[in-house]
């Protein structure tokens, strides 16, 4: 069942709505939100609703439980290729939790808020942006990782990356629903503006294995990866220095040495290369730069180190 | 006058990024002022172009106090300006939420952080600044209450209203707030316009910016009266949405007085024609912000009076 959870006049015959489809089956109340597309540029969430929506539609005797699908949450910005609101200054992730009485875009975020809270659990399918592609991977901030990190490990992502938690992200979906209770799960996996089928199928043996976790998915499930958890370790972040065109030399999940040769920085005018770009510590490659031309800051790739005293895994 | 770049940054394609600053006076940092950190922010690059013409003649009538240092920084980033984006050019991300920067970070985070290099340390601060929506402002000087910065200096750029306002958390990586941070009196002014010219209200901005500079022992410089200006809370000012959506007819201009329930705009739909909704005001006041979009949508900040 469709419903629709925000909807705005537009100036011109349109209304801005936010929907949500609503798959329920058995007596369960247990409830599991699948939420994406608040960055309009990011589309892997599309393909993941699609499929469990669909796997679910198809296997609705093995539901006992509800699973609400939300794939738009800037649907205007989907349309128009938009990573933000299209005429709003403020990623949307910046402006939660919102407010009753405020602008359009406070009054959205208000009502996706109170719709989502209280789900048990809470999935915010983020990609990468145009520039990077990362591996599946759950972020969780410091504060809420004794409770997050049990569950990010049903997801079958194969990195579970612990941040410090920083002001600017109290206005994030995540922050606000995990702050009212409603236990909320961010992944970023994937590079902006495509799909990529292997991704999708991982997490959705994710999220079938999530909801046989909490008791409301009676179906088969295959088994899933144990993730590699960043707590206790360091992430090197490689930065561009020149200006360019980058080629990378490494591969994305390649275990690299301090040091290593892992792309050039070239000039297409001079042919010359301007920076052999070199690994900044031992580890694993979990973000490498998708998109080629670089200014200095240009971030190249995102690199897991060993534990202390460990080999990289 | 010592023109200076503070910052450049190379581009694969285009010619270098260079940040330029000019410098008046010597000595001890007295004054920041910057202009524009969008590509639309044309007025504010404009009013801080007068600004260097005005500290020009003063330095030479030798009008710049003794061991005093002003900094005028009038276009952060020209990259974006000279294509038509208002925010970076390849990863549209916004500079004014980059601060305080980050030398080994991204690109815009280390353009901030090249910029930010340069305007820390000075005892006073100011941006001009520009609102996210499309909208006109009564010329007005804005400070983030970080407890750092005492509002009643605000009163010394005798403009009408100074406004406090309590900071959200994307607040925190703007210029303004990480300047208090850094221990820089920092304020926001507000011009009116942003990405077209308003001749009178920039010389209503140059003026509340000489006023100031006068009245904190900066220059000497003559400047009209100015206003006893009102401090109060972004708070307790009203905001009024646009019920309905549609084509936007605005009836009261900036500055207006106006009693509780005048009628401040008209919407119509765009299609038939038909009058749509009345936006009234609520509160009796002044008219200090104003929508200027032919086209609305509903919920929208329309206007916002100061009561």
């Amino acid at each position: 069942m469709c419903e629709i959870v925000a909807s705005i006049p537009l100036a011109v015959n349109e209304n801005l709505i936010i929907q949500k489809r609503r798959i329920q089956n058995g007596k369960s109340k247990t409830r599991l939100s699948l939420v994406t597309g608040t960055h309009g540029d990011e589309l892997e969430g599309q393909y993941l609703a699609y499929m469990v929506g669909s796997y679910i539609d198809e296997h609705i005797e093995q539901l006992d439980g509800i699973v609400d699908i939300y794939p738009a949450l800037n649907p205007m910005g989907i349309d128009s290729i938009t990573r933000g609101i299209p005429m709003f200054d403020l990623d949307m992730n910046r402006v939660f939790p919102g407010t009753k009485r405020g602008t359009m875009v406070e009054v959205i975020c208000s009502s996706i808020v109170d719709d989502l809270s209280g789900s048990d659990v809470c999935i915010d399918v983020h990609s990468s942006n145009i520039f990077l592609k990362e591996i599946p991977q759950i972020r969780i901030s410091v504060p809420t990782a004794e409770t997050l990190v049990p569950y990010a490990k049903m997801l079958n992502v194969d990195f579970v990356w612990i941040h410090d938690a920083a002001t600017v992200l109290e206005s994030t979906l995540a922050h606000t629903l995990n702050s009212r209770g409603t236990k909320t799960l961010v992944v970023e996996m994937g590079v902006g503006m495509r799909i990529t089928k292997e991704y999708c199928q991982q997490l959705f043996d994710g999220v079938l294995n999530i909801m046989k976790e909490l008791g409301m998915w009676l179906g088969e499930t295959s088994p899933v990866r144990d993730p590699v958890i960043s707590e206790g370790r360091e992430v090197g972040f490689v930065n561009s220095d020149a200006a360019g065109i980058f080629v990378p030399y490494a591969n994305f999940g390649d275990h690299v040495r301090q040091g290593d040769h892992i792309g050039d920085v070239v000039d297409p005018l001079t042919s010359k290369v301007v920076e052999r770009v070199l690994a900044v510590c031992d580890g694993m490659i979990f973000t490498l730069r998708e998109y080629p031309v670089v200014y200095g800051g240009s971030l190249l790739a995102r690199i897991l180190q060993p534990t202390k005293g460990g080999d990289a895994e | 006058m010592k023109k200076k770049i503070l910052f450049s940054l190379k581009s694969p394609y285009r010619e270098q990024l260079d940040i330029i600053g000019f410098r008046f006076g010597h000595g001890k940092k007295s004054l920041a002022i910057v202009g524009a950190m969008r590509g639309n922010e044309v007025q504010q690059m404009y009013v801080c172009s007068r600004m260097v013409q005005a500290l020009k003649k003063l330095e030479s009538e030798g009008k710049i106090a003794e061991d005093t240092e002003i900094l005028v920084v009038p276009c952060v980033n020209y990259y974006s300006m000279n294509i038509g984006k208002r925010f970076w050019t390849m990863d549209n991300t916004d500079i004014n939420r980059m601060f305080p920067g980050y030398a080994l970070g991204e690109t815009t985070q280390r353009i901030a952080d090249g910029v930010f290099s340069k305007l820390q340390g000075y005892e006073y601060g100011i941006q001009l600044a520009s609102f996210y929506q499309p909208g006109i402002f009564l010329p007005h000087v804005k400070m983030m209450d970080t407890g750092f910065t005492d509002p009643e200096i605000m009163k010394d750029f005798g403009l009408e209203f100074g406004i406090i306002r309590k900071p959200r958390p994307y607040d925190t990586t703007t210029l303004n707030y990480n300047w208090q941070v850094w221990e820089t009196k920092a304020f926001s002014v507000y011009a009116n316009a942003t990405d077209e010219i308003d001749v009178k209200a920039a010389d209503e901005a140059v003026n509340a910016i000489l006023r100031f500079m006068n009245n904190r022992g900066i220059v000497t410089a003559k400047t009209p009266p100015g206003y006893i200006t009102e401090i109060l809370n972004e708070g307790k000012t009203k905001q009024i949405q646009s019920e309905a959506a549609g084509l936007f007819f605005r009836t009261a201009e900036i500055g207006k007085t106006v009693e509780h329930g005048d009628v401040l705009g008209m919407i119509y739909d765009p299609l038939d024609g038909e009058l749509v909704a009345e936006i009234r005001t609520p509160v009796s006041g002044t008219v200090y912000f104003a929508y200027n979009n032919p086209l609305i949508n509903a919920k929208t900040v329309c206007f916002k009076i100061i009561k």
